[in-house]
């Protein structure tokens, strides 16, 4: 009954186009951004003769940002090209953030306070290589000192105040390789080293104002230089030869050249091999060798000694000048639960400024950069502060023995995500207080109406916003009766476990993921994908959900995989195991064994199939559904879709019972000159779908086709592969294929001529929508496909279903070839595409709204009855009633169905939908450099009252009817009495 | 229906033709040798912003062919594409608040670089590469004005004037009724007995 109401209350809902749509005032009652800026590479403070104190940072994920260094508040940042890596930051003029990117090939200056982009010059570059930066310290506005980039085989001198390229001298034809730079202040002359094949020394002497050679020396070094060098003097480098057991410096100032070799066995006893590290130290050198990080001091005469050694758990910063011509570095380790952070000087080691011993949550991991800064106290003397990275990539301002803030940045790469439950609210907690008298109540309706009135005063609106955001315990750590709190389990590329909770974004708790067998080989895992283990309804309610994290020991596809099975509700691993086989594919099954775990199956590199849980239970119910079992693997490269089936246990080879071999059912082979595969996609295996029959306006029906086993792929001419613009509308063309995963039928295939990708789609129920490029209009185009199931066509007449000679309830197979019919139809589209989804809700009955992961990074909701192969350009009264819109040939972009408002979910990559028990209502939380989420309701909240729903107009109402009764009664008594005396 | 449509772009297109009027065609725009074009062109966003956030030209994108580069503006509006091959090219401009159309820009292989630009949503061929916005999106909807009428037609409205016609009009009504008449009726009515509500239905299969 209740689901006949709601879909009358759907039909009259749906006569009207229902937009997702936003009061200003609504901002942040359902919906929580959070901006990140993702692991930090570099850091340059700026904090001198600076009114506000600030860092600027470049990141992993492209984003050069700069951030308050009181708060850890981000001033600015901007996210630069996913293929326009940074490769270093500074500051220049003490003005300007210089970036490179792209290989050396970008050179970008950004004003300081604001962000504001002031120059961009593109250099030249022939070849890729390793790219650097040089820029001079002098805040002396002159071109006589210039930005120095090496990049490409070029090395470039840039004027810092207009970006300029001032002269250019090209090393591509001698393969010389810029390793350092070096501007000594008061001169003219720019000393250049470099090593030519990696095994001859060059140093050129240029004219910093002409770019013209002065000089040039280069001296062989017969055992050839293996790549990291450190340079410990303005005049000296120390390099590794290429056995990495001889340290050799290199002295190169006025123009000559000479080398010193000190092997590291002299240093070291039984050393092995040798390597750099990166911290630039003055006249000292780290070198990690036997697991321990040495210091080498590098004498006057090139003399090299080692002064201290550490572990090499041990992050380094480089050196930092401090007072009186002394230079300091820090360091930080992990000692028990504590970070030591040590501030000592180069000169002399014995020397520490600073000691300081900070907690540190254990799931941060290990110390990863330091970047130290000084400053000045109010005694004169030096005070530190630290910027630290850690493991799981989140940043921290250290200092004073204390964390002044931290930013947890391994949230700005989310690989997966999946949703859980929260505990249900136990009797005897006492969660929910009585917060309110009702007059109290009764006041904040008041004000409400008032609000919704419009006649609210600035304070009162004031007032509304913060009883909102306070309001209706949405932050609870309890399962609501609508659904609306949850926990969205996401995971990031550091291997860390994050749970958000829905109602304000906050982490409830986070989790590093550890090896199960400590061994060196695999320290860290990284985490692959994320799946619902265990999630208990009707069964083993006392058993808290838990997810299944499936890792990897590296980042080859065929290293050993690590389970991780991790409780929902506290954050904890319940067990960790090493599985001895590699991962490929973990396939869910519809199967859940008695306590409610999820059976699992996992495909390695030799072809065998795994089933988890180990359990005969489990072995049981999968031997019962063996030869049901089908999946399919997709080779792009080659062109091939393989269908695979069950075919034994693998007892031959061996003596696992819960190992399997696969035989091959069915290929389907694109022919490779022709056609290239660029996307694969299937529905989502949890989706549900409320009908099946579909109800056309001649009050005919039509079948939708919902079976799970359809592969929906695209393929281009190899040609269109690559970038728009880089091909005609001739040589290009965009085929889709609906493919049945069981025999490898193809069910359909809709060709498009002049079109190209990237494809961006999504497959729900019956339909699929992609987003591809047409090359001849020129626009991105978006088609829509509906897949109707013909066999079940003639179950119309009433007779037939009385009678029983229907064949509704005749099993289907997918064995019997289906007849099934589509209909399409292609839009234009004004935007291109990052990602696209689709919301879900519990019971499949509200009407879908397709989110639109744009390239402005925001997300925008369209009614998928905007993409419905029904449209026609003049819709009968018939259709219209049903709510048919007449058809335009581009899809509107309407500025209210941003679901994002005027906020931006930078580097977004991917949108997550999940059903709230509440039918009306659906969950999204998009992923990028930032995190979104909001709740969603496509058809409106047609089965709940709304927030603002007015509780006083209708107490108002109620008050007015019950006054007008009393008084009615009155006046009726009276007339009854005066007609009475009449 | 009616939030859903308003939006203004007339007004965005009239300011670019009118400024088009006063800007001289100086439309090479391009220069480079084979394969490593340049592609400068500006976004001028109108001055008078009636929507709330200021549009700043540092939170202003640049994107050429989906992605393939991302430039930023220059305080002058000014941006530029570095390293284009020639061929047939997509520039799309992501300003929050704002709605531009794609442009189709062609680079000529044969005429050096020769730029030419043409807007995909409208079809108009530009002269010179100045994007404007077609639209200001605005993100929010409008809280309506206080309005009798608003709460006259809510349900809680309706139930108050029903209430309000019951109390007050009917009385009115019957006044006007002859009481004889009145009488007849209740008469014929009582002769005929109570209707049942199984008589007032048709009769069910």
């Amino acid at each position: 009954m209740a689901i006949r109401v709601s879909l009358l209350l759907l039909v009259f809902l749906s006569s009207a186009v229902v937009s997702f749509s936003l009061y200003e005032d609504q901002v942040g009652l359902m919906d929580w951004h959070q901006r990140y800026i993702g692991k930090v590479k570099h850091a340059v403070f700026h904090t001198q003769k600076a009114g506000r104190k600030r860092v600027i940072v470049s990141t992993e994920e492209n984003v050069v940002a700069s951030l308050d260094l009181r708060h850890g508040e981000i001033f600015w940042r901007h996210v630069l090209g996913t293929n326009d890596a940074i490769d270093g930051v500074d500051i220049a003029l003490g003005k300007y953030v210089i970036t490179l990117s792209s290989q050396g090939s970008t050179l970008r200056a950004w004003n300081l306070p604001d962000g504001q982009m002031v120059w961009e010059t593109s250099l030249h570059s022939a070849q890729s290589s390793k790219s650097l930066l040089s820029v001079p310290i002098n805040l002396k506005v002159d071109k006589d000192y210039p930005i120095l980039v090496f990049g490409g085989g070029y090395l470039h001198a840039v004027s810092a105040i207009d970006g300029e390229v001032l002269w250019k001298k090209d090393f591509t034809a001698e393969g010389f390789e810029v390793q350092r730079v070096l501007q000594p202040p008061e001169s003219s002359i720019i000393y250049v080293l470099g090593f030519l094949h990696s095994s001859e020394a060059v140093v050129y002497q240029i004219d910093s104002k002409t770019g013209e050679v002065v000089a040039q020396k280069s001296m062989v070094f017969p055992g050839g230089f293996s790549g990291a060098i450190s340079s410990v003097s303005s005049d000296k480098v120390v390099v590794l030869d290429s056995t990495r057991s001889i340290l050799v410096t290199i002295g190169f100032l006025d123009g000559d050249i000479n080398f010193q070799k000190t092997p590291i066995s002299d240093l070291v006893e039984n050393s092995g091999n040798a390597e750099i590290l990166s911290p630039l130290l003055s006249n000292m050198l780290a070198v990690k060798v036997n697991k321990r990080t040495i210091f080498v001091r590098v004498g006057g005469e090139g003399k090299l000694e080692v002064v201290d050694s550490l572990s090499d758990e041990t992050a380094m910063s480089d050196s930092l000048p401090v007072a009186d011509d002394q230079v300091a570095f820090a360091s930080a380790h992990h000692e028990g639960s504590k970070i030591q952070l040590m501030v000592k000087l180069v000169d002399d080691l014995d020397t520490v400024l600073l000691r300081e011993s900070i907690e540190m949550d254990q799931h941060r991991g290990h110390v990863d950069k330091v970047f130290i800064n000084n400053y000045i106290k109010t005694d004169r003397s030096n005070g530190f502060r630290a910027l630290i990275v850690m493991e799981d990539h989140s940043l921290l301002l250290l200092q004073q023995g204390a964390i002044v803030w931290s930013r947890e940045e391994g949230l700005a790469s989310v690989t997966d995500v999946t949703t859980a439950e929260l505990p249900v609210e136990k009797d005897g907690v006492s969660v929910a207080k009585v917060e309110h008298t009702l007059v109290d109540w009764l006041k904040g309706h008041m004000l409400k109406l008032k609000g919704s009135l419009l006649l609210a005063s600035p304070e009162d609106v004031a007032a509304i916003q913060e009883m909102r955001m306070k309001s209706s315990g949405r932050s609870k750590l309890t399962r609501d009766h609508n659904g609306f709190r949850k926990l969205f389990i996401a995971l990031t590329r550091a291997g860390k476990l994050f749970a958000l909770h829905t109602g304000d974004g906050r982490i409830v708790w986070s989790m590093l993921l550890n090896s199960p067998t400590k061994s060196e080989a695999c320290e860290r895992p990284s985490g692959i994908n994320l799946y619902q283990w265990q999630v208990p309804h009707h069964h083993a309610m006392d058993e808290n959900p838990s997810v299944l994290v499936v890792g990897r020991c590296g980042s080859d596809s065929s290293a050993p995989g690590v389970l991780s099975f991790v409780d929902v509700y506290t954050g904890k691993e319940i067990s960790s195991s090493d599985i001895g086989h590699s991962v490929v594919r973990v396939m869910p099954l519809p199967f859940t064994d008695s306590t409610e775990q999820r059976l699992h199956l996992i495909a390695d590199t030799e072809g065998h199939i795994h089933l988890y849980p180990k359990t005969s239970e489990a072995l049981s119910i999968f031997q019962r559904e063996f030869q049901n079992v089908y999946w399919y693997t997709v080779e792009g490269d080659d062109g091939i879709i393989r269908g695979q089936g069950m075919k034994s246990s693998c007892a031959g080879e061996t003596a696992d019972e819960y190992c399997f071999t696969t035989k091959e059912l069915w290929t389907v082979v694109f022919p490779s000159e022709s056609e290239k595969i660029i996307s694969t996609l299937t529905r989502k295996p949890n989706e549900v779908v409320h009908t099946q029959a579909k109800v056309s306006t001649d009050q005919d029906l039509l079948y939708k086709y919902v079976s799970r086993n359809l592969l929906f792929v695209a393929t281009v001419s190899p040609k269109g592969a690559g970038e728009i613009g880089s091909v005609t509308p001739e040589e290009s063309a965009l085929v889709v294929y609906l493919i049945d995963t069981i025999t490898g039928r193809i069910l359909h295939r809709l060709s498009h001529q002049g079109c190209q990708g990237p494809v961006h789609a999504v497959f729900s129920e019956n339909w699929v929508v992609y987003h591809y490029f047409n090359l001849r209009a020129h626009k991105h185009e978006v088609t829509v496909v509906e897949i109707y199931d013909q066999s079940r066509a003639e179950n119309k007449n009433v007779w037939k279903l009385v009678l029983g000679k229907h064949n509704l309830t005749a099993p289907i197979s997918s064995y019997s070839r289906p007849e099934m019919f589509t209909k399409s139809q292609s839009y234009f589209f004004a935007q291109s595409v990052k990602t696209i989804a689709v919301t879900s809700t519990a019971k499949g009955i509200t009407s879908k709204q397709l989110l639109i992961g744009t390239i402005g990074d925001q997300i925008l909701a369209l009614d998928k009855r905007f993409v419905d192969p029904r449209r026609t350009l003049n819709p009968s009264q018939a259709e219209k009633e049903e709510g048919i819109i007449p058809l335009t040939d581009s899809l509107p972009i309407i500025p209210q169905s941003y679901i994002t408002h005027s906020l931006k979910v930078e580097g977004l990559r991917g949108i997550v939908t999940a059903p709230a028990k509440l039918e009306s209502t659906t969950h999204v939380f998009a992923y990028g450099v930032d995190l979104f989420y909001t709740r969603l309701a496509p058809s409106k909240t047609y089965d709940s009252l709304t927030d603002d729903f007015s509780y006083a107009l209708l107490l108002i109402t109620i008050v007015a009817l019950v006054a007008a009764i009393y008084i009615t009664w009155v006046v009726s008594e009276k007339k009854e009495l005066s007609e009475k005396w009449r | 229906m009616a939030p859903i449509l308003r939006s203004t772009p007339l007004v965005a297109l009239l300011v670019l033709q009118i400024s088009l009027l006063f800007f001289a065609s100086t439309l090479p725009i391009s220069s480079g040798s084979e394969d490593s074009n340049t592609i400068t062109g500006r976004v001028r966003i109108p001055a008078s912003t009636a929507i709330g956030h200021a549009a700043k030209f540092s939170n202003i994108k640049v994107v050429l062919n989906g992605g393939q580069n991302i430039s930023f503006l220059r305080p002058d509006g000014y941006f530029t594409f570095h390293k284009v091959p020639a061929g047939t090219h997509l520039i799309e401009v992501y300003a929050l608040g704002f709605f531009f159309s794609p442009v189709r820009v062609d680079v000529s292989a044969r005429h050096h670089g020769k730029v030419q630009a043409t807007l995909t949503e409208t079809r108009r061929s530009l002269t010179e590469l100045v994007l404007e916005p077609l639209r200001a999106d605005q993100y929010y909807e409008l809280r309506e004005p206080f309005n009798v009428m608003a709460i006259l037609k809510s349900p809680m409205g309706l139930m108050v004037g029903f209430m309000v016609v019951v109390v007050f009009l009917m009385p009115k009504l019957m006044e006007n009724i002859d009481p004889e008449e009145m009488k007849r009726t209740q008469e014929e009515l009582r002769n005929q007995g109570v209707p049942s509500l199984s008589s007032l239905l048709p009769a069910s299969p």
